[in-house]
């Protein structure tokens, strides 16, 4: 089993598919709303990312239990790695993970990375990620906001769902959209064009 | 440059593929998205998916999640579930094989037999 997970563990290559790894959890505890949140502060040397969910929430024992590579509440797999993995990537980038959670009311997880460590993994393809979980999730709500230094971008699937309605997410022409947006937003960050719309 | 006025636009050719999608049949394709299948490229396959019914411009097809299906070994996973079909699952995608997945099995109906790992009768 140690095997199965660094083998895993050595393709989950950027921190973006962890994020889409751990917003799995979200879902899979029942959550309507999931906030994914990256500061990025250079000033600082800090890299956090924040995933906040509203679903049931962990009692004490069972997070204690999460963050163990050996525990699962699923029975299709023996192994839950998503926690673990990040933990161990933060901790190898001199950072650490947080784990807070209430039953019923939801849980945060905060991963922080020193942001130029030779360790820290690259962010990664982040507007794949996110176009990922809103295509595939129409349901489920997800605020993304990222803020690089002194830039912040968000997008807020509510806004979108008042304009278009919950059903169209998923046709090519919304997809597209989707698509050009997140890019754009992601250049915006690193230094593009200054996008003339943000949401919030 | 991409604005919400622009999504506004959508609004109308958006209402009209939904009329559309409702009086057709609903096929699904489902992308595993455990950690394994994360790990082993689902989301590449996914995007993949998306992009190719973009390109053909397909609005009556639902792209869907999983979690793990305990197929691990097999990631990632594509199910393609057609109304009155069995489904088929096809193991050790990419993104290539996705694109021909939509091309092969979703467009012309041809399941592609190399890539299928299980076959599963629904009940309907």
């Amino acid at each position: 089993m140690i095997a199965v997970g660094y083998n895993i563990g050595d393709k989950m290559r950027e921190l973006a598919l962890h994020v889409l790894d751990l917003v799995q959890n979200s879902l899979r505890a029942g959550a309507s709303l999931i906030e994914v949140e990256i500061l990025e502060n250079t000033d600082l040397d800090q890299l956090t990312i924040t995933i906040r969910d509203n679903g049931c929430g962990m009692e004490e024992n069972l997070k204690e239990k999460v963050l163990d590579p050996f525990t699962t509440t699923r029975t299709t797999r023996k192994v839950g790695l998503g926690l673990p993995l990040l933990k161990m990537a933060a901790e190898r980038a001199g950072g650490r993970l947080t784990l807070n959670s209430e039953p019923g009311k939801g849980t945060v997880v905060e991963a922080a990375f020193q942001h130029s460590h030779i360790d820290r993994m690259p962010l990664g393809d982040m507007a794949g990620t996110i176009l990922t979980v809103i295509i595939s999730n129409p349901r489920v709500d997800l605020v993304y906001r990222h803020r690089v230094d002194g830039r912040q971008w968000e997008i807020d699937t509510r806004v979108i769902k008042d304009e278009v309605g919950e059903d169209a997410l998923g046709l090519p022409a919304v997809i597209n959209w989707l698509r050009s947006y997140l890019e754009e937003g992601q250049k915006y960050l690193y230094g593009g064009a200054i996008t003339d719309e943000v949401f919030g | 440059m991409k604005s919400l006025d622009e999504l506004r636009k959508l609004r109308e050719k958006a209402q009209e593929a939904i009329r559309l999608r409702e009086q057709t049949d609903g096929t699904k394709i489902v992308v595993g998205m455990g950690t394994c299948g994360i790990a082993a490229g689902a989301r590449e396959v996914m995007l993949a998916l998306m992009d190719e019914l973009e390109k053909k411009n397909i609005a009556d097809v639902v792209v869907t999640q999983t979690g793990c299906a305990g197929l691990c070994e097999k990631e990632p996973l594509v199910e393609v579930i057609r109304p009155g079909e069995p489904k088929i699952t096809y193991g050790y995608m990419t993104p290539e094989k996705a694109r021909m997945v939509v091309t092969s099995h979703i467009v012309n109906g041809q399941i592609i037999g190399e890539y299928v790992i299980a076959r599963e009768e629904t009940v309907s």
